[in-house]
């Protein structure tokens, strides 16, 4: 494993990045195309206009495209697609533009094709409780529409009042839910996609089960790469009868680590397991006024959730392991609204950092669960070594890390220092066996880091299946791959 | 580590090589396991050469906190069963046909999940890493150790239903629960498929937490089984509950419920030893939901097949007695595809599968000389 090159800088990456290719040629016979095809609402050139597509939610890339469509069907975007397979320009599918690891940053000189219109539920069958939805159905809208039904779709990321499905299939999304019930790939059932040169292709279908190699599986969090999914069979599950939810307040960390072992040792298995650090805790109190004990070093959210009878024994049970795992204030939500409030205060944790400082850094790294504890401890040896306050909030369940790292951009070097904070995480997460992302995906941000989690045969076999789906690399250039090894090795 | 399984591990690295060697040396291959499935372990050309992976057995890692372990893909699951078992845990999809052999790596391969499958998903929800050997013999390796990870194409997934066909698995790692402390079942007998499938669908859609739900067509009607797990004193009320809410509208012929005794676990045994189909004939599973049988049951009763509905209808296990032909031909009809496990057909897959042009792609980046042949026994519409 592991690569012998070190990982580029994210300056350099960025620099190099912007240098634009000589594509403006074909970009101005597409556009005449376009033209064609869309109207001038929904066909954006000017400058001014394509600055609000120049970014997602990870601000520190920034990239013009040529053109922005605004598709509304289905065949809109087949068309757009083929067009831009017979000029040779690239093309970036983007939804509500939430992604946190640069996913939906254009191309320089390519289209991006916006989805968020794409947003039609196209059947909801009860019976057979699956949604097929369009890529720019919001996460929400699909639980919204199932829940006369008493069903509901699972994943549930932090963004998931705006971020949309499409979205969600690319980046393969998780949320606080997954230890129980997985990520956005264990509840995509099937998909009609649009391959990079045109060719549409169904996989997968409406049943639990498959037949073949599970392709539906691949196409999930392939981050673009292989086209752009149209439709999406989605699986649905009965909204459970109660939901308890306990948060316990510690007076370290490291309490509240062991009380996540604890809990797993007694052979429950909870939806979710959250903990926040002191600066979580803070801004979560700042920006959704939680309400949360104020003076606690960490907290722990664990939510049980099934039918009464069981969650009742089960959350005796629970209760029991958490009070004696040295929690020195326990809450029990006693109705809806009180469990909304103390998830509102989780959900809220990233946006309000923003409150503690001008600018911020979302990392989202994994490390194997029994290692929870020295991972923490050396992001804030970290933390301490580069003068840079990091709040933590994290899936404590899965392993899955969210350190928030907190700077001020106007200040010189800064941005740079954060970087190589972020960075040092991802390696530390590597050293310990764990992944450089659970949830947002590898995107522009750690494309460098992939070559440090993966081996070379990896890295070129990576490689070589882009190339078979898109030989042109004309689906999301440029990210989750690393540029430098984009031509496809030879055999 | 155990001296014994120091050996076997240590052997088993030489085995991945030898793997790899065959591999290249040969233009067709065909990886086999523990022949619980044969009609997957029966090259159906001549030319192809057997790779018997089910030497490279053994657990190389598992750690109950971690919820996590990892394992050579000849491992017979019965054996990783009762270690996992031993700490509480478990593999929630009842892997079938464990009792015949069946190995980790062949289960993958088949994407073969039991009724468990119905609560927390198959073993493609379960699977989390893999290492193939790929037809350049190149050692891959997809996915990673933690429970959660987005890095990387999903080669876990991929593998999953793959036959071997895309590559040649030779570890494993998978994620796991823990175990009920106790389950309980109850049988209900309705007159006609559709009062059964009127079940299916209402408890789907109701707040019980269900670990298995399946419909066996009998010569009187059908029976709907379900597994409720979970601690010992809160199952029978909440059996009792479900029997209310069976009667409440729908109307069985008759409920019988089950302790945790072994009158209890008889049927959900069977089902995942696959015992109640003939051994002559084909066993073919078939992706269904719902709402296909109800359009397909009357057909297939006619033709004489065995039906048996699992995983809330979402599998259907059909012991097939005609031809393989007459099968592809049924399936196709209700535009349905399965897989072949026993007998017999000399195409594992039959019907209409989707996805023919996307798998042409990673074929040819995974198996350009089409070595293991997914294309190539992919069935044309």
């Amino acid at each position: 494993m592991g690569d012998e090159a070190p990982p580029e800088t994210a300056d350099a990456a960025r620099l190099r990045y912007s240098g634009r290719e000589a594509t403006d040629m074909p970009l101005r016979e597409l556009l005449t195309a376009l033209e064609r095809m869309y109207p001038p609402d929904r066909l954006l050139t000017n400058p001014a206009q394509l600055a609000a597509y120049e970014s997602d939610a990870l601000t520190v890339f920034k990239e013009q495209a040529g053109a922005v469509v605004l598709s509304e069907t289905q065949s809109e975007v087949v068309d757009t697609v083929r067009l831009c397979a017979r000029h040779g320009v690239p093309f970036v599918a983007r939804g509500s533009g939430t992604s946190l690891s640069g996913g939906s940053l254009p191309v320089a000189d390519g289209v991006v094709i916006g989805l968020s219109r794409l947003n039609r539920i196209l059947k909801l069958d009860p019976d057979d409780r699956v949604a097929v939805v369009e890529p720019g159905v919001v996460n929400l809208a699909v639980s919204r529409a199932a829940a006369p039904h008493r069903l509901y779709y699972a994943p549930d990321p932090s963004s998931q009042s705006v971020c949309t499905i499409g979205g969600n299939v690319a980046f393969n999304s998780g949320g606080a839910h997954c230890l129980k019930y997985g990520m956005t790939s264990n509840h995509v059932l099937g998909m009609k996609v649009v391959l990079p040169d045109g060719e549409v292709s169904e996989m997968g279908g409406a049943s639990l089960e498959g037949v073949g190699p599970d392709m539906t599986g691949l196409f999930v969090g392939s981050e673009g790469l292989f086209g752009i999914a149209l439709e999406i069979t989605l699986r649905l599950l009965p909204i459970p009868e109660v939901y308890r939810t306990v948060l316990a307040a510690y007076h370290s960390l490291e309490d509240a680590g062991d009380a996540v072992s604890a809990v797993i040792a007694s052979g429950l298995l909870p939806g979710a397991m959250e903990i926040m650090d002191r600066l979580a805790i803070r801004a979560a109190e700042v920006g959704a006024q939680a309400g949360y004990p104020p003076d606690a070093a960490a907290l722990l959210i664990v939510e049980l959730e099934g039918e009464a009878d069981a969650v009742d024994a089960e959350f005796s049970r629970l209760l029991r392991v958490i009070e004696s795992s040295g929690a020195y204030e326990v809450r029990v939500a006693r109705d809806e609204e009180e469990r909304t409030r103390i998830w509102k205060g989780r959900k809220s944790a990233f946006s309000a950092v923003g409150r503690l400082a001008p600018d911020y850094i979302v990392q989202d790294g994994v490390v194997p669960r029994s290692r929870l504890g020295e991972a923490l401890a050396r992001i804030e040896a970290l933390s301490r070594a580069y003068d840079i306050s990091v709040a933590n909030v994290f899936h404590a369940g899965d392993g899955n890390l969210h350190p928030l790292i907190l700077f001020d951009g106007r200040t010189t070097g800064a941005l740079e220092a954060a970087e190589e904070l972020a960075g040092e995480i991802l390696e530390l997460c590597i050293e310990l066996g764990g992944s450089i992302t659970g949830e947002h995906g590898v995107g522009m941000e750690k494309r460098h880091y992939m070559s440090r989690m993966f081996g070379r045969a990896e890295m070129e076999a990576m490689e070589r299946l882009r190339s078979s789906i898109d030989p042109m690399q004309l689906a999301n250039r440029g990210k989750m791959l690393p540029l430098e090894t984009t031509r496809a090795p030879g055999r | 580590m155990s001296p014994d399984q120091a050996r076997t591990t240590s052997s088993s690295s030489s085995q991945v090589k030898e793997i790899q060697e065959a591999v290249r040396r040969h233009a067709r291959v065909l990886a086999t396991g523990g022949g619980s499935k044969p009609a997957l372990s029966t090259p159906g050309d001549d030319g192809v050469v057997r790779i018997d992976v089910s030497p490279l057995r053994g657990i190389l890692f598992y750690d109950p906190e971690e919820f996590t372990f990892s394992a050579w893909a000849g491992t017979p699951v019965a054996a990783v069963a009762a270690d996992l078992a031993q700490n509480g845990q478990h593999l929630p999809f009842d892997p079938p046909l464990s009792a015949q052999g069946a190995t980790l790596g062949g289960t993958v391969a088949a994407g073969a999940n039991g009724s468990g499958r119905y609560r927390y998903g198959g073993v493609r929800d379960f699977l989390i890493g893999v290492r193939f050997v790929d037809g350049r013999g190149n050692l891959l390796q997809g996915g990673g150790k933690v429970v959660k990870n987005a890095a990387g194409f999903d080669f876990p997934k991929l593998m999953v239903g793959s036959l071997g066909r895309l590559g040649i698995l030779t570890e494993l790692t998978f994620k796991v629960f823990p175990a009920p402390r106790s389950t309980a079942s109850l049988r209900a007998d309705f007159a006609t498929l559709d009062a059964g499938l009127d079940a299916v669908v209402r408890l789907g859609r109701s707040t019980f937490d269900l670990e298995g739900v399946d419909l066996v067509a009998t010569a009187k009607g059908v029976s709907l089984w379900l597994r409720v797990g979970g601690l010992a004193d809160t199952l029978p009320g909440r059996m009792e509950r479900i029997s209310d809410f069976l009667t409440d509208r729908s109307e069985p012929v008759r409920i019988e419920r089950f302790e945790n005794g072994e009158k209890g676990v008889v049927h959900w045994k069977e089902m995942a030893s696959m015992e109640w189909a003939p051994e002559d004939g084909l066993l073919v599973k078939v992706p269904v939901t719902p709402t296909k049988v109800r359009q397909v049951d009357a057909a297939w009763a006619s033709q004489g097949a065995i039906r048996r509905y699992s995983v809330g209808a979402n599998v259907a296990w059909v012991a097939w007695p005609g031809s393989t032909r007459a099968l592809d031909d049924s399936l196709a009809d209700a535009g349905l595809a399965g897989v072949v496990l026993r007998g017999s057909s000399g195409h594992p897959w039959v019907g209409r599968p989707t996805g023919r042009r996307f798998l042409e792609r990673i074929a040819a980046a995974l198996d350009p000389d089409d070595k293991f042949g997914a294309v190539r026994s992919w069935p044309t519409s």
